[in-house]
């Protein structure tokens, strides 16, 4: 039966992730978005967390019975989505940021034999996805992956890998076999210190600064036959490369999450500044009869709500095993874009406070462009939408 | 606890109603708004669906059942998909009994609800919009002042459904600075129904002014009795209903919009084949879904009891641009053939303009 109100249980993981995220992430959001490419120190106290946020190692102690799965709103994605609004709600850059939770280790732990998860599991591991040449459309990827003996050969350049300096192992995409297209893009674990692998530089950025973001080159990099993630057979077709697109169908909504995180500091740090100046927030007089400021405010609030709506839906059909591909795009489509439109305003409204580095709205402005660009850009989701309710391919609609 | 599938009951529910859509609404509606007028049997075989009845207790008419919001707000949204004006003469009662049942004292319900709560579509409806500059429903310029044991109404309400045809009345004033509701008897003679109002929408509707001109109320007809009643909770319902409703003209803007522009060719190819027309098609997919996600939410929280205050007024808010935004889009893409009236979105366009502008015309 439809019920959009949080179970107690949901409410909690909230409250306590907010007071998480408040206690550890906002005091610290300042320093490191200055202190750009510095690590957070203070987040070591996170290491060997385990997945909270969905990566990372899961440990069954010895005799424990698996414990029987029941319906609920704080399984798996549900959960995630309200943690990582909650985290982001503290600051989003350090939140990427947190030891052992990278990319990597959310593909490391969906798809990796039993040998590997022993081997990588407890690794802090980033993703290597885009080049150069190669943004949006992933699968036009360059680097290559060759079998020589019992070692794979990887050669090219990956560009804004989240973690690239801090994180201990890398996913690297490459394609083992050109002709084949999408079916020929595989991914492999490259731990740092592997010969022929390269960190080139790190890059400065808009916003999340907290997070660095880097650039490796690959040169003759050999690694362990057994490093590739998955099977190395290349399939016809694209169903292989349907199944890694396949995983955005979860990730998409976490994007989201932070986008309605982010956007949440934004408006709560208003509503504060308007209280100060002795507004009253009521949610009862005809919009047109309330300041203008006022009416501005409840938009926020509002797109806001629907933007949080979308995204728990695309969580909530994920733990319900329903497709979800169109509705995790919706999220993001709403999310990305509004929780950019929410931010600015937020700095519009606050006026010279929204300008000035002692506050941190104009750092949320900055922070959440990221989030309508990372994970798929707005217009891709857009995209997605348009082909899933027009029924067209990529082909017919490009 | 959080769950976005509807219950077997509520998918039933949703099927009849789209049914009943199907059948005498949506093909009708063309000729209903040219007309302006609804044809009777049809609003009597809405009307059996019970929406203004179903939680009233049987003893007073009704059917006896749960009171839900949610489940009101999917017979909204079906039956505003078929066409808004419908949606609204065949919910306008509830207006009336909705407040009644839920606010009104026992003797006001054993009064009241039999008279209109019977087998055949009974005409009842609220007076609470007010037609000036800036009417706002917190702050009703519609007077009622306590003389002798009995209050006395003054103010001019528009916009008042199926006024001309009702039997009784819910008109919201002031006590006091106090926003209330007094239930009124069509036959009082402090009450004038005025001339059919001429809108932008709805025009199969008909509305019309009411004027209270030193109205004498009895005081036991104060809706809740000495204490009076709970205005805003009375808002909150009535906001909910606005919000499925628009989601309802959305959807519908939406659907056809996008099934013409699969077959609609130009450049030789189908127009949804452009990502200027696709995007926008996009847009309206997920909008349409916050919106009723939006009115779901709110509605949950009235399903539980609790203080929906924020998530209505959000909810309406929100709608009220939506609606609007996606009603624009319908015409757009359908280009010249959007702007005639041969084709619905001219009139979605139309109907949606009045979310953000007019309060309560129906209740959930």
């Amino acid at each position: 039966m439809l019920d959009l109100e949080f179970s107690e249980k949901l409410e909690k993981v909230a409250t306590s992730m907010r007071g998480f995220a408040m206690g550890l992430l906002r005091p610290i959001a300042r320093k490191y978005d200055e202190a750009e490419h510095e690590y957070p120190k203070e987040l070591d106290v996170l290491r060997g967390m385990g997945g909270a946020l969905g990566g990372g190692k899961k440990k069954k102690k010895d005799g424990e019975p698996d414990k029987k799965k029941e319906a609920s709103d704080t399984t798996s994605n549900i959960s995630i989505v309200v943690t990582v609004e909650q985290m982001c709600y503290g600051d989003v850059g350090l939140m990427l940021t947190i030891p052992g939770q990278g990319l990597g280790n959310a593909a490391i732990a969906a798809v990796s034999t039993p040998e590997q998860m022993e081997k990588y599991g407890d690794k802090w591991a980033a993703m290597a996805i885009t080049e150069p040449a190669s943004g949006s459309d992933s699968g036009s990827i360059q680097t290559t992956a060759e079998l020589d003996g019992d070692e794979w050969v990887l050669n090219g350049e990956k560009i804004f890998v989240t973690c690239a300096d801090r994180c201990d192992a890398v996913v690297v995409w490459a394609t083992i076999d050109k002709e084949a297209g999408k079916g020929g893009i595989k991914s492999f674990i490259v731990e740092k210190g592997t010969p022929g692998f390269k960190l080139e530089h790190l890059e400065h950025k808009l916003g999340i600064r907290a997070s660095d973001t880097g650039t490796f080159v690959l040169n003759n990099c050999r690694i362990p036959k057994d490093n590739i993630l998955g099977s190395a057979e290349v399939k016809q077709g694209t169903e292989g490369f349907k199944g890694v697109m396949k995983t955005f169908d979860n990730t998409r909504p976490m994007v989201a999450a932070m986008s309605n995180g982010v956007a949440g500091a934004a408006i709560d740090f208003t509503k504060e500044k308007l209280q100060e100046a002795g507004y009253k927030l009521d949610y009862s007089k005809n919009p047109n009869n309330v300041s203008s400021v006022e009416k501005e405010f409840y938009w926020m609030e509002a797109n806001l709500e629907a933007m949080r709506l979308l995204t728990l839906r695309a969580a909530w059909m994920a733990d319900n095993k329903m497709f979800n591909n169109l509705e995790a795009s919706m999220s993001k489509a709403k999310a990305g874009r509004y929780g950019t439109l929410i931010t600015q305003k937020c700095c519009d409204v606050l006026g010279p406070l929204g300008f000035s580095r002692d506050h941190l709205a104009e750092k949320w402005m900055r922070d959440s462009k990221i989030l309508d660009i990372f994970e798929g850009t707005g217009q891709i989701q857009h995209l997605i939408v348009a082909r899933n309710i027009l029924n067209l391919s990529r082909k017919e609609l490009k | 606890m959080l769950n976005f599938a509807m219950s077997k009951q509520q998918e039933m529910v949703k099927k009849e109603v789209a049914k009943l859509v199907k059948n005498i609404v949506a093909e009708n509606a063309h000729d209903m708004d040219e007309g302006g007028s609804i044809p009777e049997d049809s609003v009597q075989k809405a009307w059996e669906l019970g929406f203004s009845v179903n939680s009233v207790p049987e003893t007073y008419g009704g059917f006896g059942m749960d009171d839900s919001p949610l489940e009101s707000t999917i017979v909204l949204e079906e039956l505003a998909y078929g066409d808004m004006a419908f949606a609204v003469a065949v919910t306008t009662p509830s207006l009336f009994i909705s407040p009644l049942a839920k606010m009104g004292t026992e003797d006001q319900k054993k009064k009241y609800l039999p008279l209109v709560c019977k087998d055949d579509f009974s005409p009842c409806t609220l007076a609470i919009n007010e037609p000036r500059f800036a009417f706002d429903a917190v702050s009703l310029q519609t007077t009622a002042e306590k003389k002798n044991g009995a209050y006395i109404l003054n103010g001019t309400k528009c916009f008042v459904p199926l006024a001309a045809k009702a039997s009784h009345l819910m008109v919201a004033a002031a006590v006091d600075g106090k926003n209330e509701l007094f239930i009124v008897d069509a036959k009082n003679p402090g009450l004038k129904v005025g001339e059919r109002e001429k809108t932008l929408g709805v025009y199969a509707l008909e509305m019309n002014k009411v004027v209270l001109e030193n109205c004498e109320v009895p005081a036991e007809d104060k809706l809740g009795g000495e204490e009076g009643c709970d205005y805003n909770l009375f808002l909150q319902r009535s906001r909910v209903a606005m919000a499925a409703m628009a989601t309802g003209v959305a959807n519908a803007s939406y659907d056809f919009a996008r099934e013409y522009a699969k077959t609609r060719e130009q450049f030789g190819e189908p127009i949804c084949y452009r990502q200027s027309i696709a995007f926008m098609l996009a847009e309206m997919a997920y909008e349409v879904d916050a919106m009723r996600l939006m009115t779901w939410k709110a509605a949950s929280k009235l399903e539980a009891g609790k203080d929906a205050t924020r998530e209505a007024y959000l909810a309406k808010l929100y709608v009220g641009e939506m609606a609007m935004k996606i009603a624009d889009y319908g015409v757009q893409i359908m280009g010249g053939h959007g702007y005639i009236r041969e084709y619905p979105v001219e009139r979605y366009y139309r109907n949606a303009r009045s979310f953000s502008t007019v309060e309560a015309l129906s209740c959930v």
